[in-house]
């Protein structure tokens, strides 16, 4: 294990989604579905969907606005962003340096990640290896996605599941008497399964034509029921490998944070923790799922809601295409 | 206790229905009202119960409870 020379912290946390919302009853009326399938398949009962002119740094841009103003820092005191996105403004260049651009700022790495859901959590665990390293001290981590963009409006099992929106976290090197920081953090891969979660065209395997757009190939295909397993069995190995390498046990954890995805993953999870389901925070019903942003948004609001508080310890876990997964552990 | 009374206890406890419903030709779906996560949820119950790794391949072909008795058992031998 490298040896720490500083610790890192979450200073600031913001988030930000679309106006528009749209209901399980709206999608009634689009595809052949119901309020009752979605709900008990899922735990989702609306979404919000961005207008036809906002991007990906446009719901970015809302959010680490608020973060920055939470973390009591300058804007100037940033110095990396990092945008976990699989739904950036552009193929390239990356929505970092959109973003870098439109707070004003230059002359620092400003990057996207791309590891689905579990981006996020990639993007953080980033962050933390460069804040205790001594290397940077205010990094803005920005979990977003756009994915009802995406999406394949006549495919009822997937157009109902994905939602929009942006959370927004402000890492920071911690003070030597801070309580607040990282204590552990773990991401992983299992590539053999790229292909359950995947957006086939629009890059160089299948370059955009009038074929690869009439076949639906720039949307989302996902096979769900298969990914149920890897990612209720993946996001426990995560949280598994941190507690024992911390020696804690899962009843010193004060929340829960999980990707939202799907709430009977969600419990599957929970039930084999053992983690008592009042730790567990939740909003997929509000905002399905939106992918990177799922964790900054629930973090955001436990926080803004004083459900999380100075000095909790929080775990989080996630999962993704890749298939990705991960997981990290802070006393907030 | 045998493979048998044990996936139909589990069948019975994670489908919420009645032990007399849970006979071989019974599918998952059509017959015990399952739906298709839940029948990924009875998959990773055998597999924590049994022990084992059951694959998508094989976990797809065990559409009754008649399958997944014959499966395990055989797996299990």
């Amino acid at each position: 294990m490298l040896t720490k020379e500083y610790h890192a912290k979450i200073s600031g946390t913001g988030m930000y989604v679309p106006d528009k919302i749209l209901t399980n009853y709206d999608l009634e009326k689009m595809v052949d579905t119901s309020d009752e399938w979605i709900k008990s398949r899922t735990g989702m009962s609306e979404r919000r969907i961005a207008s036809k002119e906002q991007a990906a740094s446009d719901l970015s841009y809302e959010a680490a606005v608020k973060a920055i103003e939470a973390a009591r820092i300058k804007t100037k005191e940033i110095d990396m962003i990092i945008v976990a996105t699989i739904s950036p403004d552009h193929p390239f260049p990356s929505t970092a340096c959109i973003l870098q651009k439109k707070l004003g700022l230059k002359g620092f790495p400003a990057f996207d990640i791309a590891a689905g859901c579990t981006g996020w959590i990639y993007a953080a665990n980033i962050a933390k290896q460069y804040i205790e390293n001594g290397i940077v001290s205010n990094v803005l981590v920005i979990g977003v996605e756009i994915l009802t963009k995406l999406v394949n409006w006549s495919d009822r099992s997937t157009c109902v599941l994905f939602g929009d929106g942006a959370g927004a976290t402000i890492i920071s090197r911690a003070d030597e008497k801070d309580i607040s920081r990282f204590i552990d953090s773990e991401i992983s891969a299992d590539g053999t399964h790229y292909d359950l979660l995947i957006q086939n065209a629009g890059g160089s395997r299948i370059p955009a034509s009038k074929e690869s757009v009439e076949g639906n190939l720039h949307t989302i295909y996902m096979e769900g029921n298969k990914i149920f397993k890897h990612a209720v069995k993946s996001m426990y190995q995560a949280c598994e490998v941190v507690l024992k390498r911390n020696h804690l046990d899962v009843h010193s954890i004060d929340w829960l944070i999980t990707h939202q995805a799907n709430m009977r993953i969600i419990n599957a999870l929970g039930k084999k923790l053992n983690i008592d389901e009042k730790k567990v925070i939740v909003n997929i019903e509000k905002y399905a799922n939106t992918s990177a942003a799922t964790i900054p948004i629930a973090l955001d609001e436990a926080v803004r809601s004083k459900k999380i508080r100075h000095g909790d310890l929080v775990l989080m876990a996630s999962f993704g295409a890749g298939l990705t997964s991960g997981s990290l552990l802070l006393r907030m | 206790m045998d493979i048998k009374s044990k996936v139909t206890e589990i069948i019975v406890e994670e489908l919420g229905v009645e032990e007399s419903e849970v006979i071989l030709d019974a599918s998952f779906i059509e017959d015990l009202g399952a739906d298709s996560l839940d029948t990924v949820e009875l998959i990773m119950k055998f597999e924590e119960e049994f022990d084992i790794d059951i694959n998508d391949e094989e976990a797809e072909k065990l559409t009754t409870v008649g399958k997944a008795i014959e499966y395990l058992e055989k797996k299990l031998k």
